[in-house]
Formats: structure tokens, sequence, C-alpha cells
């Protein structure tokens, strides 16, 4: 319940190519809760959580997109100073090897949420609850 | 001239010897080697059909295809000891492609190398560079053997070391330089580079080869060289080096027909053509012990001329070659094919993906690209494995063809199709033709 489905999108570092997808996007009214861009200088890798995931990898498919469907989790934090180096430290002490995070905020909870990807997903949200860490159930992040 | 009488032979003359030599040749390929037996008895023509030279439209072709079905030593006509050396041109579909020399081939190719050096205005006196490789490759041997032949000084100094190369033309006092254009385009920028003074080096003639060139390339060398440049051209199937060489007149490359008899076809039909028009170039060996090819296609295009040359001889001139009837590139005077590319690009993915290969030549030196668009299998959602994706692409290419290429990945179907979803394979931006 706790694994949000993340879509990684193939994108070439060209201009005008994270506009067309995400105006696809739009055009099928898809909602985007986050996104997250890493790029390199020839392509890059589109993250984004949105509330409907298969609907949106559909179309991205049907319109020559390669989409691959990535699971990832999203701890909430409080929106202060201080809220995410909390929870990176305990990543850090129990030696996690985290591959990415990005972070959204939204206005509903006055909370920020953070959104992780490890090898161990499941240790991650082992340990994650051991620390009392609150982790959002992935419908939640869907329909904020 | 290096041998007066067969090169300024009256033309009658040169077909009756080339129509003996064809006849025997015939004879010995279908009696010697199961390949040509079985080949020719299927196609239902045998060595008494060829009773003049228009005889030999009715044999079959013979391809690189026919090669490979033979590899390694099946197109020998003599016994395997008999054999002093093998060369090889690069594989395209994983089976290279083998040419078996025995001392009198040896020595024959000596001869034609040294009569197109002569033709060069190079005698004894001189010293000659050798920058083609030592090796498989069948360019540094056949420019060796020539040479010796010659008695002239070859310094087989192979590819690279580009500055020592400079050092070693300076102080041997070289006369003729031996390279590919685009090699030699590179030597001669460094050389300068050197403050190496080609005025004062006193360079008598380069020989250039193994890549397609253009008149401003030839230009480019002679002016920075200081001197003339002639274009040689060979083919490991059929010996090396030294098929066709260009004389002082610069107007094509004379043919050594004693030793080859050449055809130029059109490659869409097969048919032959007359003197003069354009089409495929088609050869077979006159005179060679170890394995007698006959009728290869060779895929280059040019076209043949027979009247007597400002030189003198009488051998027929091939045109510089314009192009090739296949999906072969010449890159850094190796010879690519979409197929290898292919190959590699399966190691990496279980299923093909789209590609295409781009020629540029920015400045002086070829670059390949190659586009791959991006397929599910391709794809991960991690950087340092898209990256790892792209090395490795990299990295089978070079190993398959050799050269070194910038892979980039690009998104499904960026590539442009044809009406019918066809991908243009190779996008050639040289300007060779």
């Amino acid at each position: 319940m706790y694994k949000i489905t993340q879509l990684s999108i193939f994108l070439e570092n060209r201009r005008g190519k994270l506009y067309n997808t995400l105006n696809l996007l739009a055009k099928n009214d898809i909602n985007i809760r986050a996104l997250f861009l890493a790029d390199t200088t020839e392509f890059g890798i589109l993250r984004l959580v949105v509330q409907d995931p298969i609907k949106a990898k559909d179309i991205l498919e049907e319109n020559d997109h390669i989409v691959k469907m990535t699971p990832i989790i999203g701890a909430e934090l409080d929106d202060t100073p201080g809220g995410l180096s909390t929870v990176l430290k305990i990543i850090k002490d129990e030696e996690i090897d985290l591959e990415y995070l990005y972070a959204f905020t939204h206005e509903k909870t006055e909370k920020a949420i953070l959104l992780l990807q490890a090898d161990d997903l499941d240790n991650l949200i082992g340990i994650l609850t051991a620390y009392k860490v609150p982790l959002v159930p992935a419908e939640e992040v869907y329909n904020l | 001239m290096w041998n007066e009488e067969i090169e300024t032979m009256p033309r009658e003359d040169i077909y009756e010897l080339q129509l003996k030599k064809l006849q025997s040749t015939v004879k010995r390929a279908f009696d010697k080697i199961p390949y040509y037996n079985k080949k020719y008895s299927e196609a239902n023509v045998f060595p008494e059909d060829i009773e003049t030279l228009e005889d030999i439209e009715k044999l079959p072709f013979l391809t690189k295809d026919d090669l490979r079905a033979c590899y390694p030593f099946g197109m020998f006509a003599v016994d395997k000891k008999e054999i002093i050396e093998v060369h090889s041109s690069s594989g395209t579909t994983g089976k290279p492609v083998v040419s078996g020399y025995t001392q009198n081939d040896i020595d024959n190719w000596g001869e034609i190398v040294a009569r197109g050096l002569t033709m060069m205005g190079l005698d004894s006196d001189d010293i000659i560079q050798n920058t083609h490789g030592y090796g498989l490759f069948t360019g540094g041997f056949g420019v060796h053997y020539g040479a010796h032949r010659l008695g002239a000084t070859i310094i087989p100094i192979s590819t690279g070391q580009t500055r020592r190369q400079v050092e070693i033309m300076a102080d041997f006092g070289t006369t003729c330089l031996i390279f590919t254009p685009s090699y030699g385009i590179y030597l001669g920028e460094v050389a300068k580079e050197e403050g190496i003074d080609f005025d004062k080096l006193g360079l008598k003639a380069i020989g250039f080869g193994a890549e397609m060139w253009t008149a401003e390339m030839r230009d480019r060398i002679e002016e920075t060289f200081k001197t003339k440049a002639y274009n040689i051209y060979g083919l490991t199937e059929l010996m090396g080096p030294g098929v066709g060489i260009e004389c002082s007149a610069q107007n094509g490359l004379h043919i050594a027909e004693d030793f080859f008899y050449p055809e130029i076809i059109n490659p869409k039909t097969g048919e032959t053509l007359a003197e003069g028009k354009h089409g495929e170039l088609v050869l077979t060996n006159l005179e060679r012990e170890s394995m007698p090819i006959i009728r290869f296609r060779t895929k280059d295009l040019t076209a043949l001329h027979y009247d007597t040359c400002k030189c003198g001889r009488t051998l027929a001139r091939m045109e510089r070659i314009t192009g090739r009837s296949d999906d072969m590139i010449k890159v850094k005077g190796v010879a690519i094919f979409p197929s290898q590319i292919e190959k590699a690009l399966l190691k990496v993915s279980n299923i093909e993906p789209h590609y295409q290969i781009i020629v540029t030549r920015p400045d002086i030196m070829d670059e390949i690209e190659i586009k791959v668009e991006a397929s599910a299998s391709l794809f991960s959602d991690d950087i340092k494995e898209m990256m790892a994706v792209k090395r490795k692409i990299g990295e089978y290419i070079q190993n398959e063809t050799g050269i070194a290429v910038n892979v980039s990945l690009v998104a499904p179907k960026s590539i442009p199709r044809s009406t019918k979803g066809k991908i243009q394979r190779v996008i050639d931006k040289r300007n060779l033709h």
C-alpha cells in the first residue's frame, strides 16, 4: 500500500521535448502530482507521479514514448526547516543507498512529501516505520 | 615504364592474352575447386564454353557470400602447404574473407605494384614511407612487395605515431609517402605544426588509396605536400592494392590487365555495360595460383576506358570510385557494413533497435555517429545504467568494426521513415560523390 507507482519516461534532451510530453498529458486530463527530471547532455529521464499511472502510461505509449513503471515510497515531513535532514540522517545511519529522491509540498496538510527510491524498498519501508517516520499510502498521493 | 611490352601492348594482343589466361583459369578453378565445380555445373556452364572473352558473361558472378561459404580455405586451388601467406578483410556477418598467396602470387603482386610505383615516377633510388597498416589488411604488404621489386627503400612504419612519421620523413629524406587520404591530410597538418618545409623535403610522389576521395582532397594533399598524388586501388579478394594505379596523366587508374579482367555491369540487372558507362566493377583473376577469383562483384561503382592514355599505356583505365552498390561505407579507411552495427546492437538488446549511421567529415577526419532509438529493453529508470548501455553499444561496435563511434540514444520513431516505413540506414554527409 505504501509503494507508489512512478512513471519513468525517456526524453531526448532537445528543445520542446519536455513540453510535448507534458502537453500530451495535459490534453488528456492527467494531473501531475510530482515531477523530477534527471538529465545528461543528450537524454533525460522524466519521473512523474500522476493520479492515474496506468491511464497515463497507455496514453504515453500510444504516442511513442518509452515508459517504465517504477515503485517508490513517500515519507511525510514537517514543512519546516530540518524536516528533511531528520529523515536523511536515519537513512545515512542505517547505511541505506538511495538511488534518488525528490520532494513536493501540498496545501492540504501543510506537510511535505519526500519521494524516495532505493534498491531495497521493503527494507527502507521497514526502517522508516521503525523510526516512526510516517509513510504516505500510494492512494493518498495519487489523490492529493 | 616497368614493363613496356605489357603496358603498351596493342589492344588486340591484350585480348588474345586475356582469353588464353581466362580459359586456363576457368578450367583450373573447375577442376581443382569443388565450389566452382558445383556452382558452374548447376548453372550448366563448363570450361569449354569459354571460346571468346564475351563468353565470360555465361559464368555466374561470385560475391562475398560465396567466399564466406568457403571460409577459411575452400577457395584454394593448391595444397595448403603451397600457401605462404594469408590476408583477410574484416567480416561483416561474423565470417571474414580469406585471401591466400603462393610464392608466385606474392612475386606477381610485387610486379604489379612495382609497375604502379614506376607510373608514379619512382625508381630504385627512392625512399618510400609506407603508412598503410601491416597486418591482415593487404595495404601494407602490397606496397611493401612492390617497393622490394622496384629496388627502392621501404620504411615499413605502418599507421599512427604521427609525430614520429614526421620526424622520420625529415631525417630519412622520404621521397614517397603512401597513405589513406584522410590519414594523409592529418599527417600534413601535423607536419606543418612541426615546421616541415615540403619545398625543401622534395617528395617525388604520393600514393593514396583504401578510401573514397574527391578531387578537392587530392588538391589539398598536393598543395600540402608540394607534390603529385596518385590513387591506388585494390581489394583483398583479388590480391590487394595494385589492381589499378594512376599514371602521371592522373586520368584514371591503369588496370594490370594481364592479371585482372575487368567488366562493368548494371548492379541491378547484372548485364554487362559498354565502355565509358558507369556501373559496378566486376573483376577476374587471370593469373593466380592460390585462389582464382572469377567474376567477383566488387560493389564499387566506376567506368572503364580503353583508349591509349597520354602516358602511352594501352592498359584499360578505371575512373575514380564514386560509390558503392551496397550499403558499405568506408570510414577512416575501414569498410563498415550496417550488418556489423546490427550485430553489435543485438548484443545489448534482445530485439533489434532501429538505428541510423551518420558519417560526416567536419574537417579532415571522418566522424561516425550511430543514432539508436531507445526501446523498452534499452531503457531503465537509472541514468548510470543508461550511460552504461550507451558505452556498451560503442564498445561492441568498436569490437566489430575496429573504429570508435559516437553513439546517441534518441526517442522512438525519431529517425525518419520512408513511406514504406523503411529507415535510410546510412547517411553519408561527406560529399564524396
